[in-house]
């Protein structure tokens, strides 16, 4: 056992399509930074997400490891990885409450504070008395901060974004994008980022990785 | 792969044929009654007609508190159903404790299941304690089945013969026999069919036609001759080939069956049905699917006539039970009830002079129905001709009319 | 135990498939000891392509099985895409959907008796109207063509086309495809077929094919409403396995053989007229035609869907007046009085049939529910789908003509000596039930956005949870739907019913074929009305229970 550095280490990750490299990529985010890993799509900035999360389709193969805080993650089951996960859809749940997303997101089975969490989550997002309301009649930018409110009440270790920004109009894109890194770094989460807009790497202010080029 | 092989193996083994089971002794009746006690019989027969249905129902209450056996009333579409079920249980290895216990049955499903052995054997029927009073010298069709000897392998149940009925309330004239029928169809066209065969009532129109139009009806009672086989029905196919244009539709449909020819007489598409039972017209004007305008009647020179039995497959779980059936079916209180239009309307198999004075007095009280025919109406009983006829005559039918345009 | 679950499923119904393929295809070939054939030959084939009529007969079957599909296929493709997102979709869909549950015969009886000559509409405008009193000679219903009888079929397959698109649609968000359509200045109709249906088609392709192998083999309406002189090959063979000269079985296993080829080669041609239908698609595409006026026809095909729905309706009303008629005579529209005779007669009869129908369908329908739920859920969570295709395999029920194949179910029970118990029924109505759940639930399982599950893992949701909070709660009403589906298919069958209960379970398809056999309209009519309600009641609770349960959940309202 080689010791690993805190965050989130990709160590000689490789992944391929049969005989086909997809994305070859070491990297190492320390807690509260962001890597942005750019590309085209079709250039596996996504299965690389999905490889990290622990969702790689059993169609393509890989190799390497993934480190966080020090452990290999590589094999443990996606949901044990605790790695929060945003796409560029909200994806709240249609069948719950606004609130009942989020609690469906808390890991300790505390009762009655469970709600009282979810609501104050809510209210740190700027959507109080939200908790009872349908995620359909949200607005575009209500249901981003929700999204990320629920990620975050998940306690993760590490954020996986892909492309979480692109469907957000010009000044919602600004304001979430803001909101989205100032939790990250206010709770110390590194950030692995995948993007094909170089406005996302240059607000993440972090090391950009362009597949594109390699 | 390994499963499918070994499926298909056991299924090679099922399929092969197996020997038959054990007989009853009916000499001792009173045994035969104690086996049958706490006995299930299921009973497979058609069950589309609501007062057939009833009446069954009420035999089996009366067995249930006589003999403390249960009848269950297994309904069918066609009697085919019956038969397959026996003969995937032979094919199976099932030579006791088959599902069926006892079928309504005659003609060529018996022949058939006679010829394949799936009957309960040896000869039972004439050794069942009612056979005293069945007419068995002067209705000829108890013993002989469309032409196949029953040989004690069915057990009479009902008489059946041909009767056409039609509205009064319309005035038409109606046709004396099948020529002047052909005669009558060019005055009314489109307003006569008959069920396509292989339709029981079909094939029976088609026999009466034959029958009537043959020069030696004598031929029809032996296997037919391939090579005097056109000669002999020449006159048949050309009244027939008169008959085709002036059918309902123009001969290009057909109804299914009975039931759908009565209905045409309802709906008005025709003015002539025809059935198996005298009793058909009385009961359709009870249950309110014929007009009571409508009346009975027969050709002059006579109809087709036959008889109906009930048979035990012979692999049946509750033999015991089935013979008391079938023994009780033929009683004179159970015919008696058959008879009564109000119930069925049914002639019965029984001989009126076997009977004691109170019995026949009973059966000579029954009112037959507005549209039913008395004993004496129903003129002469032509002749089955042997299986075969039908056979290529329904072939030939088919190649004619079935296929057309 | 989930990664099992192909394995069992296959396993639980291998033997009965196998042994109903089985017999059709030994008897074919001349075996069938139990009937004195012994050894094997293509003699059977040759008695069979020496009927009369056989060419005719098959060429109907074809005809009829895609005729039907395709008519079926253009209309709801059309309708949907000319009215969906609109009211009269809303009410039509409402219309549309209690139809679904009713029995083939019963639809079929419904419409003979409305466009026979004597029939309905007929009275109606008689004699005022016509001058008629008495009916005209008019060939309509079973005429040669079968045209009467693709007409029953299409009225029939349309709300089930109908409602299994809608059950795919809200996976594709057409909404907002349909718009940039719009936007680019095509058609409502064009702008649909361009963008929506190339990815919808797929979804509903197997219920599709399901519907061209029913049409191609169906027995039921082509009896009622089909042609006779000769009739579709389906319905010949039935007359063939009831002949009373049992040596016609060897002939009927060959036809049902030849029944088997004429569905699969429906089925062949069917996949030809996909692609011929996808180039003219994309052919179409470049040349960029707008067809930006196309009101005449999403009025037509509005018009279509109604009338059909309609005919369905007023056929059944009428079916139901019969089960209260007393006398009725032609040309008068209504009976002469009204009488509640029939069903006095009929309903002391109707609870064991009721509960054995309730018993057999819940249960088939249950097994068939968790068999093909823990497939789906496997290979949802494995990602392979190698062990479903082996489940291909369960659709042959569906392909092989249903006569041939139960005698072959028949040997397997008595062989088990599972026959004639509850047991052996069950498994039975599962063999028929199991496809068409699996049909129905497999592409709404398989298109839902599998980054809900990702989101719900990340958020340290296990399998089993994701599975019970997630999944199931959003595939509530495809689930229920399908249960609806398979409920339906067991309460109509009869035949399976019949011949491997032996009779000691009837149910309401049995008694209803049995005493439909009497031809007495009332009494079909009174069966038919039993028949229809408690699917109609299953359908019922499979839209309210997620309306309610999802009460206040605008994307989870289904498509309006």
């Amino acid at each position: 056992m080689n010791l690993k550095p805190t965050g989130l280490v990709l160590d000689k990750v490789a992944i391929r399509l049969g005989q086909r490299v997809l994305v070859e990529l070491s990297a190492t985010i320390p807690p509260g930074e962001v890597l942005t890993v750019m590309g085209a799509s079709g250039s596996g900035k996504s299965t690389l997400l999905a490889f990290v999360g622990g969702f790689l389709e059993p169609a393509f193969s890989a190799s390497g490891s993934v480190w966080l805080d020090g452990q290999e993650i590589t094999r443990l089951p996606a949901h044990q990885r605790r790695l929060g996960l945003l796409f560029q859809d909200p994806l709240l749940f249609p069948h719950m409450s606004v609130g009942g997303n989020l609690v469906f997101a808390l890991r300790d089975p505390a009762g009655a504070s469970r709600r009282e969490l979810a609501e104050q989550a809510l209210a740190e997002a700027g959507l109080e008395g939200f908790f009872e309301r349908d995620p359909a009649t949200l607005s575009g930018g209500q249901k981003a901060r929700a999204a990320l409110m629920r990620v975050l009440l998940s306690k993760p270790r590490a954020l996986l974004l892909d492309e979480p920004f692109s469907k957000l109009d010009a000044a919602l894109k600004q304001q979430i994008r803001s909101f989205v890194f100032a939790e990250a770094r206010s709770r110390g989460l590194p950030v692995l980022l995948v993007t094909h807009d170089r406005a996302d790497a240059d607000a993440a202010g972090g090391a950009i990785v362009d597949l594109g080029e390699a | 792969m390994r499963l499918t092989a070994t499926t298909t193996a056991g299924l090679l083994v099922l399929l092969a044929a197996t020997t038959p089971s054990s007989a009853v002794d009916l000499s001792n009746w009173k045994a035969v009654e104690e086996a049958a006690r706490g006995q299930t019989v299921y009973f497979n027969a058609w069950g589309g007609a609501q007062n057939i249905n009833d009446y069954i129902a009420w035999a089996g209450g009366v067995m249930l508190e006589r003999h403390g056996v249960t009848v269950v009333h297994v309904k069918l579409e066609d009697t085919a159903t019956a038969v397959a079920k026996v003969v995937a249980e032979k094919a199976a290895g099932k030579v006791e404790g088959g599902s069926i216990d006892v079928i309504w049955i005659n003609g060529e499903n018996f022949a058939s299941m006679k010829r394949q052995e799936l009957l309960l054997s040896p000869s039972w029927a004439d050794k069942l304690p009612n056979w005293q009073y069945v007419d068995h010298e002067k209705k000829p069709t108890i013993t002989v089945d469309f032409t196949v000897p029953v040989e004690g392998l069915e057990s009479p149940w009902g008489m059946a013969k041909m009767v056409f009925f039609h509205d009064t309330a319309r005035g038409l004239e109606m046709p004396d026999s099948f020529a002047a029928l052909v005669e009558w169809s060019k005055k009314h066209p489109g307003r006569f069919t008959y069920p396509s065969p292989p339709d029981f009532i079909g094939s029976s129109f088609l026999k009466q036609a034959l029958s009537e139009t043959v020069a030696d009806p004598a031929v029809l009672l032996q296997p037919v001759n391939e090579a005097t086989f056109s000669d002999v029905t020449a006159p048949f196919f050309a009244k027939l080939d008169e008959l085709q244009p002036n059918l309902w539709r123009s001969g290009r449909t057909f109804p299914k069956n009975k039931e759908a020819l009565r209905q045409l007489l309802s709906d008005n598409e025709i003015d002539i049905a025809f059935a198996f039972s005298p009793a058909e017209a009385s009961n359709a004007i009870a249950t309110g699917e014929l007009p009571d305008t409508v009346r009975s009647f027969v050709f002059s020179a006579g109809t087709l006539g036959n008889t109906h039995f009930l048979t035990v497959p012979f692999n049946a779980a509750a033999k015991e039970g089935a013979l008391l059936l079938a023994n009780f079916m033929a009683s004179p209180e159970a015919q008696l009830r058959k008879q009564d239009p109000k119930v069925w309307g049914d002639p019965t198999v029984l001989s009126m002079e076997k009977l004691d004075p109170a019995q026949r007095a009973a059966f000579e009280a029954l009112d037959l129905g507005v549209a039913t025919l008395k004993p004496g109406e129903l003129g002469p009983t032509l002749n089955e001709p042997h299986a075969t006829w039908m056979t290529r005559i329904e072939q030939e039918w088919t190649r004619r009319y079935g296929v057309a345009n | 135990m989930l990664r099992a679950a192909p394995a069992l499923t296959i396993s639980v119904l291998l033997a009965p498939v196998a042994f109903g393929l089985l017999a059709t295809l030994l008897p074919a070939f001349g075996y069938l000891p139990a009937l004195g054939g012994n050894g094997f030959s293509l003699a059977p084939f040759g008695q069979l392509f020496q009927t009369p009529g056989l060419l005719r007969s098959s060429f109907l079957s074809l005809a009829t099985g895609l005729i039907t599909t395709l008519v079926a296929v253009i209309v709801v493709a059309g309708f949907v895409a000319g009215w969906s997102h609109t009211r009269v979709f809303r009410r039509l869909q409402h219309l549309l959907s209690p139809l679904l549950s009713v029995p083939h015969a019963a639809a079929a009886f419904g419409l003979a008796f409305l466009l026979a000559p004597s029939g309905w509409l007929m009275r109606v405008a008689s004699p005022e109207l016509t001058g008629f009193t008495r009916p005209p000679d008019w060939l309509i219903v079973n005429d040669p063509l079968g045209l009467t009888m693709m007409a029953g079929l299409i009225a029939k397959e349309l709300p089930f086309l109908f409602l299994v698109t809608l059950a795919a649609l809200p996976q594709i968000a057409p909404r907002g495809r349909m718009a940039i359509a719009a936007s680019l200045g095509y058609g409502r109709i064009a702008g649909f077929l361009h963008v929506v249906w190339p990815q919808l088609y797929p979804q509903i392709r197997l219920a599709v094919f399901a519907v061209l192998a029913y049409a191609t083999s169906v027995v039921d309406v082509a009896v009622i409403l089909g042609p006779t002189q000769p009739a579709p090959l389906s319905v010949r063979l039935v007359h063939f396995m009831n002949d009373p000269d049992l040596s016609l079985r060897f002939m009927a296993s060959a036809g049902a053989i030849l029944q088997l080829a004429i569905t699969v080669g429906a089925l062949g041609l069917w996949l030809l007229l996909e692609r011929l239908a996808g180039a003219s698609m994309r052919w179409l595409a470049t040349t960029g035609q707008r067809f930006s006026s196309d009101n005449a026809v999403r009025l037509l095909l509005a018009g279509i869907v109604v009338v059909s729905a309609m005919t369905m309706f007023v056929g059944l009303s009428i079916l139901a007046l019969w089960s209260i008629a007393g006398n009725w005579q032609f040309p008068d529209a209504l009976p002469q009085s009204l009488t509640l005779r029939t069903w006095e007669r009929q309903l002391p009869m109707l609870g064991k049939p009721v509960a054995v129908t309730l018993a057999a369908g819940m249960v088939s329908t249950l097994v068939a529910l968790v068999l093909a739920i823990a497939c789906l859920e496997r290979e949802a969570r494995t990602g392979k789908t190698g062990g479903n295709r082996a489940l291909l395999f369960l659709y042959v029920p569906l392909l092989v003509p249903q006569i041939a194949f139960v005698f072959g179910l028949q040997l397997f029970f008595l062989a088990t000596g599972l026959n004639a118990g509850f047991a052996a029924l069950s498994l039975t109505h599962l063999v028929f039930v199991l496809p068409y759940v699996f049909l129905s639930l497999s592409d709404p399982w398989r298109a839902l956005d599998g980054r809900y599950l990702q989101v719900a893992r990340s958020l340290g949701a296990t399998p089993n949870r994701i599975f019970w909070s997630i999944r199931l709660p959003m595939l509530l009403r495809p689930v229920l739907a399908a249960a609806a589906v398979g409920f339906a298919v067991s309460v109509s069958l009869s035949l399976p019913t019949l011949l491997i209960g032996a009779g000691r379970w009837p149910t309401l398809a049995t008694e209803a074929v049995a005493l439909s056999s009497g031809g007495d309209r009332r009494i079909i009519g009174v069966y038919a009305f039993v028949q229809l309600v408690l699917p109609a009641l299953c359908f019922a609770l499979a839209t309210l229970v997620p309306a309610i349960i999802h009460a206040g959940r605008r994307d989870m309202q289904g498509v309006s």
